[in-house]
């Protein structure tokens, strides 16, 4: 029988129900972690409002069905989640919703720049160093490479801020645009821009050094290939041969890998973003254990997770779609 | 027992000789494991070289480095020695780092057998676990864990393992399925033995190779995660460590910039030499894999 969908469609909609038990373990796993948090809603609403009776706080504690059973408890919780109600932020005083809605752009635009110049960067340097293996150049790229990956981003971020701040007065040292300076237009691209050049920078150089040595390896096998050599027999220049032949099958272990790290990335920007004072939801994580504001918390787990399980689910349609051995249906 | 002893040890050492020739082969590696003795022996000696607490003050506050011999790396804003709280911190780096590493193998190790040595809805439910940790951005988890459990230095260990073990898990999961099938598993089988010892004393030493070769990336990534709490000042504060030193000396970035610098350079060092030493492991564990 033949389906009347396209079969990159019906390929997308079992993706798409692979990760319906991975979200609801999250969900799961956020409540479990919530439980274990010491003091639950009550204990912060009444901390909130400076104490209050014994009789009272029993009351409350039915009021928000604190006193049902756990899996009571827990199928509640996981229909609020499901329609994006986290709960209610003692500390912002505001639905948690709310608060991480104002933060998201933030960090999509810094997820967005870090990883498309760690991902076109990291494969250009690699594919070139493939292409001259074991020469100068090579090592040059794979010593730059190490390094990079050593190197914690917030000692880079320090040791940048120091240079292009402090010594040389180039760039901001923190925030996502000038206070005072009710730019408009282009003049407030530019000035955001300005602002996110180190925390780019900071982020993006680690994964750089990922992409590069993945790619360099991915080359050096493809270029062994048989169909390169009879392309290259045929009369393709290298050029031709690079981007035609060897890059798209070279840069499928990598498109996969900037799935799988995508969960890291939006991690280090906790770090990024802390030291660069730029208002996003990494920023508002580290505030939120300070704060031990934990209904804030978990609303940036399970938000997270989505954004990574939507990436993730991107990067597979990519891929199918670079690879057209993967039986889609 | 003694009969036993003399058929076994003049096998040992060739194998150690191969290995060790088969590392030195490659020169990174190779410095890779100076710099890595060179951190060792400054976490052994960070006793000798400062019996008294790294924490303390030592010196006259923001002392420059090389201007004064009782504090040769200089002295932070707090008047604590820099040279001190370098070497008592590559004992906690490296502390945490093994901890760490052992714990997130452990579980690893367990997971990825049980779910590639059955199949099935065990595999099914296990990997959909390890998927759900590896969605949860793993800096985040931690911070989760430590807000949970607090700053003591055990948690922080145990934190790291809980966040790092799903790519160990995925790799014991890939080389059971591909071994569990081989003849000398099926003669095990046929031999009554039970699946307790034919996963940990018949699958799992052919499974360590490549696994030894990833645990100096979780180890760095460990290192650099414990640096990175320490650094937003969530680590252990009873203890001296690298990344509370940089995010201390972010106060003084202006004017004493050593203060970040000299802890940043011991981690960069650290990480990279962990680097290089997984190279030379897996050009002496799995000598086949890629040559060129």
């Amino acid at each position: 029988m033949r389906f009347p969908f396209p079969p990159i469609l019906i390929y997308a909609l079992r993706r798409l129900l692979q990760a319906v038990p991975v979200v609801i373990l999250i969900m799961i796993g956020t409540f479990l972690l919530l439980k274990l948090a010491p003091g639950d809603t009550v204990d912060a609403l009444v901390g909130d409002m400076g104490g209050a009776d014994a009789d009272f706080i029993a009351r409350l504690r039915a009021e928000y069905g604190l006193d049902q059973p756990v899996w009571v408890q827990l199928w509640r919780y996981m229909t609020k989640l499901a329609t994006f109600d986290f709960g209610w932020s003692f500390v912002y005083e505001q639905p948690v919703s709310t608060v991480l809605m104002d933060r998201l752009g933030t960090t999509l635009l810094l997820m967005a720049t870090s990883l498309s110049i760690a991902f076109t960067v990291g494969t250009a340097l690699g594919a070139i160093a493939a292409r001259r293996a074991y020469s100068a150049t090579d090592n040059l790229i794979s010593v730059l490479g190490l390094v990079f990956y050593a190197t914690p981003s917030f000692f880079l971020s320090l040791m940048m801020m120091l240079l292009f701040s402090v010594k040389l007065g180039w760039l901001p040292v923190g925030g996502i645009k000038t206070i005072a300076g009710f730019y408009t237009g282009w003049d407030h691209v530019i000035d955001v821009a300005k602002h996110l050049i180190m925390p780019t920078a900071a982020l993006s150089l680690i994964y750089l050094s990922f992409y590069l040595r993945l790619m360099r390896a991915s080359v050096l096998e493809v270029a062994d290939l048989d169909y390169v050599r009879t392309a290259r027999a045929k009369g393709a220049g290298e050029m031709r041969l690079m981007i035609h032949h060897i890059m798209r099958n070279a840069l499928l272990p990598v498109v996969t890998l900037l799935g799988l790290q995508f969960s890291t990335v939006l991690g280090g920007s906790v770090v990024v973003e802390t030291i660069f004072t730029l208002p996003g939801l990494g920023q508002l994580a580290y505030q939120a254990v300070v704060q031990r504001d934990m209904n804030t918390l978990m609303g940036i787990i399970f938000l997270c997770a989505l954004i990574v399980v939507v990436v993730n689910f991107l990067t597979d349609l990519l891929y199918a779609r670079l690879d057209s051995r993967i039986e889609l249906a | 027992m003694t009969s036993l002893d003399t058929d076994l040890s003049p096998a040992e050492p060739p194998r150690l000789v191969v290995f060790w020739r088969r590392y030195r082969r490659n020169r990174a590696a190779l410095l890779g494991l100076a710099i890595f003795v060179l951190v060792v022996l400054m976490a052994l000696t960070a006793g000798i070289v400062d019996p008294d607490d790294p924490l303390r003050r030592a010196g006259v506050p923001l002392t420059p480095p090389f201007t004064d011999w009782s504090t040769p790396l200089g002295t932070d804003q707090l008047g604590r020695d820099v040279l001190s709280g370098v070497f008592y911190g590559a004992r906690i780096s490296l502390l945490i780092g093994v901890v760490a590493t052992l714990v997130a193998i452990a579980i690893g190790v367990v997971i990825g057998a049980l779910a590639g040595y059955f199949g099935g809805w065990v595999d099914d439910v296990l990997m959909r676990v390890t998927e759900a940790f590896q969605t949860i951005p793993n800096f985040v988890l931690l911070l989760t864990l430590v807000a949970i459990l607090g700053s003591k230095i055990e948690w922080i260990t145990l934190a790291i393992g809980i966040v790092s073990w799903t790519a160990p898990a995925r790799m014991v999961r890939a080389e059971f399925m591909s071994l569990r099938g081989r003849e000398f598993v099926d003669a095990a089988r046929n031999l009554g033995v039970s699946n307790t010892a034919i996963i940990f004393k018949e699958i799992l030493p052919n499974a360590l190779p490549p696994i030894v070769v990833y645990a100096s990336v979780i180890m760095a990534l460990s290192i650099l995660l414990e640096s990175a709490l320490a650094f937003l000042a969530l680590g252990d504060p009873n203890y001296a460590s690298w990344g509370n030193m940089i995010g201390q000396g972010r106060a003084v970035l202006r004017s004493a910039p050593y203060c970040a610098v000299i802890p940043g350079i011991a981690i960069v060092l650290t990480v990279l030499s962990f680097s290089l030493l997984g190279e030379g492991l897996n050009d002496a564990l799995n000598p086949r894999q890629k040559k060129q």
